[in-house]
Order: structure tokens, then sequence, then C-alpha cells
């Protein structure tokens, strides 16, 4: 049973190399937002196979945490892109712009 | 091969990929590339503390390093840049003599360092010992690391509560965080017309 957890293990670490190749070369900056989110959600499931082959608890708690933050991030970079800042909530954002006219398409 | 062998080389795998990380990040160019490489790389040191079984130091690491500093990473890059400089094309040779002098200096103090587990090293043997023996008596909380941060360095902590609520002071009024500049510089479509482009 280890072995195979370990070897999930392995299968895990290699997709997380291949994520981060995505994120060194990334053409545009959305092919890196979503390997960065991309990559944490495989560190959550690493953290759980990893738990399970040390055979420790604790760790899911921390893949928990990873799983939280890796959303606000991800929301917190994609809000960045789209406005250009971090001020003021989504909703209120949106709402601004469509008073001022400044929907496009 | 017994569990720890297994974790071991996991490991390892992690510190590879830290590496990789770490190059990305002197190397590239794109300052959001590397904003976004910092937080992997507090995620993935985040997950080498957990497997050294230090849970409390990853658990700040992911919450301060992959979720915090992003943010704020961002907001700085908001008053600044999105392009690094790029660098000036002389070698800088007394920093490269300094940085190696210093990196052989700590590979000679590496067979000094206690065995990892070692129960006999310094950090495990007195003070540490005598905690784990005496927070079940004196203080009933299961996580000792807790009872130490909280309760027998209690003033400690609450000198870095401080200290952090002071920075954070700073850092708002340096990034400017609320509404007031919003209205200086009108809303225009700068970005929008960016990301059309």
């Amino acid at each position: 049973m280890d072995m195979v957890n370990f070897l999930v293990a392995l299968g895990l670490a290699g997709a997380m190399a291949i994520m981060l190749a995505r994120l060194f070369a990334g053409p545009t900056l959305y092919d890196r937002v979503l390997a960065a989110n991309s990559f944490g959600t495989k560190t959550v499931l690493f953290l759980l196979v990893f738990s399970a082959i040390a055979g420790r608890q604790d760790a899911i708690d921390i893949a928990l945490l990873y799983a939280l933050i890796n959303f606000v991030a991800t929301i917190a970079i994609l809000k960045f892109f789209r406005y250009r800042s971090l001020e003021i909530a989504l909703a209120q954002m949106s709402l601004r712009r469509a008073v001022e006219g400044e929907f496009e398409e | 091969m017994t569990g720890a062998d297994l974790t071991q080389f996991l490991d390892y795998t992690l510190i590879a990929m830290l590496l990789a990380v770490a190059f990305a990040i002197v190397r590239l160019r794109n300052l959001f590339a590397v904003v976004m490489l910092t937080g992997v790389y507090s995620l993935l040191s985040a997950a080498w503390f957990v497997s050294l079984d230090a849970v409390d130091v990853a658990f700040t690491e992911a919450a301060v390093g992959a979720g915090i500093s992003t943010v704020l990473m961002l907001g700085a890059m908001l008053l600044t840049a999105r392009e690094c400089e790029p660098a000036g094309a002389g070698r800088h040779w007394l920093a490269l003599a300094v940085v190696s002098v210093a990196g052989i200096a700590l590979l000679f103090a590496i067979p000094d360092l206690p065995v990892y587990g070692d129960p006999n090293s310094p950090a495990n043997a007195y003070v540490g010992a005598a905690y784990l023996e005496r927070t079940p008596n004196e203080i009933s909380v299961p996580n000792v690391v807790t009872a130490v941060l909280a309760s027998y360095r209690g003033y400690d902590t609450f000198g870095e509560v401080v200290v952090i609520f002071t920075a954070a002071l700073g850092v708002i009024l340096l990034l400017g965080f609320g509404n007031g500049r919003r209205d200086r510089t009108k809303p225009g479509k700068t970005g929008q017309e960016e990301d059309q482009a």
C-alpha cells in the first residue's frame, strides 16, 4: 500500500513539474495564472498523499489551508489583471463601471 | 523501502522543484510571473516543512508567503513597473567572490550540524525535553509549540504582534489602500485597453 501511495505521489510530482514548465515559459499572463492555480491544486493532493505515506494526520489541515489560500490568491491575481486595483469589492466595481457606461462589448 | 525512505525521496523532489523555481525567479524579467513564482515557492517550501514535521511553520508559511505577500506584491506592482529593468552589462566580480566564500563556509559548517531527527541534538535535549515534559501538566494545550508561543513566551509574542501591526500600518500608508488615490487619478480606461491589446 505504501508503494502504491508512493507511485501516486511521484506521478503528482511529475504533474507539478509540468505545471512549473508552463509557469516558466507561459507566453501570456493567463497561462501563468492557470498554471499557478493548477500547481496549487496539485500541491494539495501531494500533501494528502504524503500524509497517507508518512502516517501523519496533521498534514490534512495544511492541505485544507492551501486549498483556501490558492483560491483567494487566484481571485486576487485575476482581479488585479482585470481592474488594476485591489481596493474595491468586485461587485462594487462592476456596478461602478456599469453606471459610468464603461462596459464594452 | 520503509516509509521514512519514501518520504525522504519525496523531500528531494520538492527541493529540486524549489531550486528550479528559485532560478526562474532570478532569470525572469516579467514581474507578474515573478510574483506568481514567489507564491509557488512558498507553497513548495511549506510542503517541505510539513514533510519535516514542522506543521506550525508550514501553516505560517502558507498563509503569509503564499497568501498575503502575493497580494501585497501585486499592490506594490500597482505603484511601480510591470517589467524589470534589464540588468547592467558589467559583471560584479566582488559580489561573486563574497557569495562564493560565504557558500564555501556554509558547506564546511554542514558536517557539524546534528543528524536529522537526532534525539540527542541540542535542540531536542535540554530545554526542548523540559517543555515536552512540563506542558501537559502546566498548560493543558495538546500542541507544545502553541503552548510555548502563547504562554511560556507570551510577552515575546505580544511584542511581535505589535511589531507586525506597526509594519502593516507602514505598508498601508505606503501602498495607499482606501479610496484616496482612486479619486486623484481619474479611473480611466488604461487597464481595460491594455487587457484588450
